[in-house]
């Protein structure tokens, strides 16, 4: 992409996505597509609604006694053979991973869906050092190819329609053009299969840890998470701390949970568990496993008024009923999170200076809280970020004056009726200085209001 | 029954006629309406934009308007919500504020609420005429929680054929200070929103908030169609 995409510059971003036809009907046919297979897997659940809240108050658990529990993730995952690594930032993480695979001379590196892997840049990272990161994952594998970053969390080429995809692989693979979806994944299969074998190593993310026994666990699709994990001699998992569940017995809430709020389907076609590596014995498994354990913000977060936000379980049900997001796609969002849960995420791990304009993003729906599987108050959290905004001083002058006149009209009868008057008064002006977008778009206030028409 | 009738700013500045139909409704169910006159906004629009100081003085104010035990009804999902949500959070360091909020958000309704779960409404043969559907706006839905009183008062109107619209709940991208900021969202919003409507082939589109009506028709009008854009006050009003 030629033009770098911000946070900064969300409505910018979003104008071009709207006037972007094949990115507007692929959206919009990918999230009604989860929308009603998420409705249709819950459909039979009769206990959603509590398990939604046992899924709440698991995380709210976790989030409690975090460090607790990321305590005795990291002891019982070097008692079963992992060797357990602390990143406080993006940039510490980066140089750990870089380390332990120059270390052992690894120079080719096999990767599983990872949105924490995305949110440090690690490929660039590891390019640079001479390294090749490839992304296994299909959806992955087709924007790395693209030069692109996902789009969403679950869905990464959402944005594309199959048609893109085949004239990509037939330019970039030398295959033949074909836009039937089989046939694609089976070249790109076909291509993914040599370096799984031929990999020095193989990074995955993670969608839970179990804390009681060190475990890591990963819901997948395509198979690529157990090969990453299994086949190379070593592999390196990267996960940020909010991730942990107490132990493995609170998986069931979430095996019922996830898959069905992600991608409709009753459970993933893998649910893989990893606790420490191969042991004697045994036919698979790393010999040898690292685990980065990434903060990056996320203690901050803990300790503030928005951390509800760390429940989250990467699910993306939020983004597909999102209508702000189903309108203008992942990138417009212009970082690693897109959509409701993005919005919150972004601005609290960027900071308010890069990403205000985000907090805009939304229309205070609540769609997406009638979805989230773990009961995030996100509208709330848009308020309470809104409001920081205002604290923080990243709101505009004239909005702030504008609100205060607000305010004090409120409280003022007679203030407020002069504003009215003027308001319908001088309605050509009003009109000219709101543009047609805005002013243009409501009809002029009434001669007489309601109020001095009551008997 | 006395209720205080609370206009909301949009349909004392720009809508009186939707004020007046619910005085014609109240009159026929025999409910007495008193309107404070020195009711304004309910400052929703500095809440949602997060100037909770300037929410809080229009909070302050309406407290003090809307005084007493009698019901107070809205022709608002949106509005009904913040008094009803957002009023008790706002004065959460003002215990004296505070009980009085929460005791005012126990009589605060929508319109549509409380023709149905007060006055039974429904079964007073109210007519009409033409085929009418209806988008189920935001605020009423799911922070009010009133999904299916707008749906029995049209249904249950002689001479009225009621057609559901596609994706009824979905936003149609007004968002009050949303359409000002990020107006190329909401009118693609809009515009997906008028596609649902036309599906329809009803005359009339009807709802619960002014906001999102006059977002409607302003895309309605946008492609020239002629589909009648109406608060259910009016629609309801229309046939006694």
């Amino acid at each position: 992409m030629s033009d770098v995409q911000t946070s900064l510059t969300f409505r910018a971003n979003a104008a071009r996505a709207i006037k972007d036809a094949p990115l507007r009907s692929a959206m919009r046919q990918a999230a009604d597509t989860f929308g009603t297979k998420r409705a249709d897997a819950f459909a039979p659940v009769a206990d959603l609604e509590a398990l939604r809240d046992k899924a709440s108050a698991i995380r709210l658990q976790v989030l409690d006694r975090l460090q607790e529990y990321v305590d005795t993730f990291a002891f019982q995952a070097t008692k079963a053979g992992a060797t357990v690594h602390r990143a406080r930032d993006a940039g510490s993480a980066r140089e750990i991973i870089a380390k332990i695979l120059k270390d052992r001379n690894a120079r080719t590196v096999v990767k599983g869906k990872s949105m924490v892997s995305e949110e440090i840049h690690l490929n660039a990272h590891l390019e640079k050092q001479g390294m090749e990161a490839l992304e296994t994952d299909l959806g992955e594998y087709i924007i790395q190819l693209v030069g692109e970053t996902p789009s969403h969390i679950i869905v990464p080429a959402i944005h594309k329609n199959r048609q893109q995809v085949g004239r990509l692989f037939a330019e970039k693979l030398g295959v033949e053009y074909t836009e039937d979806p089989q046939a694609l994944t089976k070249i790109a299969r076909k291509a993914l299969r040599e370096k799984f074998l031929a990999a020095d190593a193989g990074l995955s993310g993670a969608n839970f840890a179990a804390a009681a026994s060190g475990s890591l666990v990963l819901f997948t699709n395509e198979g690529n998470g157990r090969m990453v994990t299994t086949i190379p001699p070593l592999h390196i998992a990267i996960l940020s701390l909010e991730k942990m569940i107490p132990s493995l017995a609170d998986l069931p809430t979430f095996i019922r949970l996830l898959p069905r709020s992600a991608t409709g389907q009753s459970i993933t076609s893998y649910v893989s568990v990893i606790t420490g590596t191969r042991k004697p014995g045994e036919a698979t498994g790393a010999k040898e496993l690292h685990i980065v354990l990434l903060d990056n913000g996320r203690s901050e977060i803990l300790s503030g008024e928005c951390r509800e936000i760390l429940k989250c379980i990467r699910c993306g049900a939020c983004m597909n009923v999102c209508p702000v997001y189903r309108t203008v796609g992942g990138h417009s969002y212009g970082w690693t999170y897109p959509g409701p849960m993005g919005i919150v995420l972004t601005t609290l791990l960027t900071g308010m200076a890069q990403s205000h304009p985000l907090v805009d993003a939304t229309t205070l729906c609540g769609a997406c809280v009638e979805v989230c599987p773990v009961r995030i108050p996100l509208v709330d959290l848009f308020l309470k970020l809104r409001e920081r905004r205002v604290r923080e001083g990243f709101s505009k002058p004239m909005e702030k004056q504008g609100m205060r006149v607000f305010g004090k009209a409120a409280a003022s009868p007679s203030l407020f009726s002069a504003g009215q008057f003027l308001s319908r008064t001088f309605w050509p002006l009003v009109r000219a200085f709101g543009g047609k977008d805005v002013a243009g778009r409501l009809p002029r206030p009434a001669k007489v209001p309601f109020h001095r028409r009551v008997p | 029954m006395r209720v205080q009738l609370f206009a909301t700013c949009l349909v004392d500045s720009f809508f009186p006629e939707v004020g007046e139909s619910m005085l014609k409704l109240f009159r026929r169910f025999g409910v007495t309406a008193a309107f404070p006159k020195k009711q304004t906004c309910c400052g929703q629009p500095a809440f949602n934009a997060g100037y909770a100081d300037d929410a809080r003085v229009a909070a302050a104010h309406f407290l003090s308007v809307f005084d007493g035990d009698d019901p107070i009804v809205t022709p608002s999902g949106s509005c009904a919500a913040m008094v009803k949500h957002h009023y008790p959070d706002l004065f959460r360091g003002d215990p004296k504020m505070r009980a009085k909020a929460e005791s005012m958000a126990g009589r605060i309704f929508e319109l549509s609420q409380f023709l149905v779960r007060v006055l039974h409404a429904q079964g007073s043969g109210m007519a009409g005429k033409g085929t009418i559907t209806y988008h189920s706006s935001c605020h009423l839905t799911r922070d009010l929680g009133v999904r299916d009183e707008p749906l029995i008062l049209l249904q249950s109107m002689k001479e009225v054929r009621f057609v559901p619209m596609p994706d009824a709940s979905r936003c149609c991208g007004f968002g009050g200070m949303f359409m000002a900021k990020l107006p190329e969202i909401s009118c693609a919003l809009a515009e997906e929103k008028a596609d649902s409507i036309v599906a329809t082939g009803a005359d009339t589109v009807t709802g619960c908030d002014a906001g999102c009506l006059m977002n409607i028709a302003d895309a309605m009008k946008k492609r020239g169609n002629p589909v009648q854009v109406k608060h259910i006050a009016q629609v309801l009003a229309e046939g006694l």
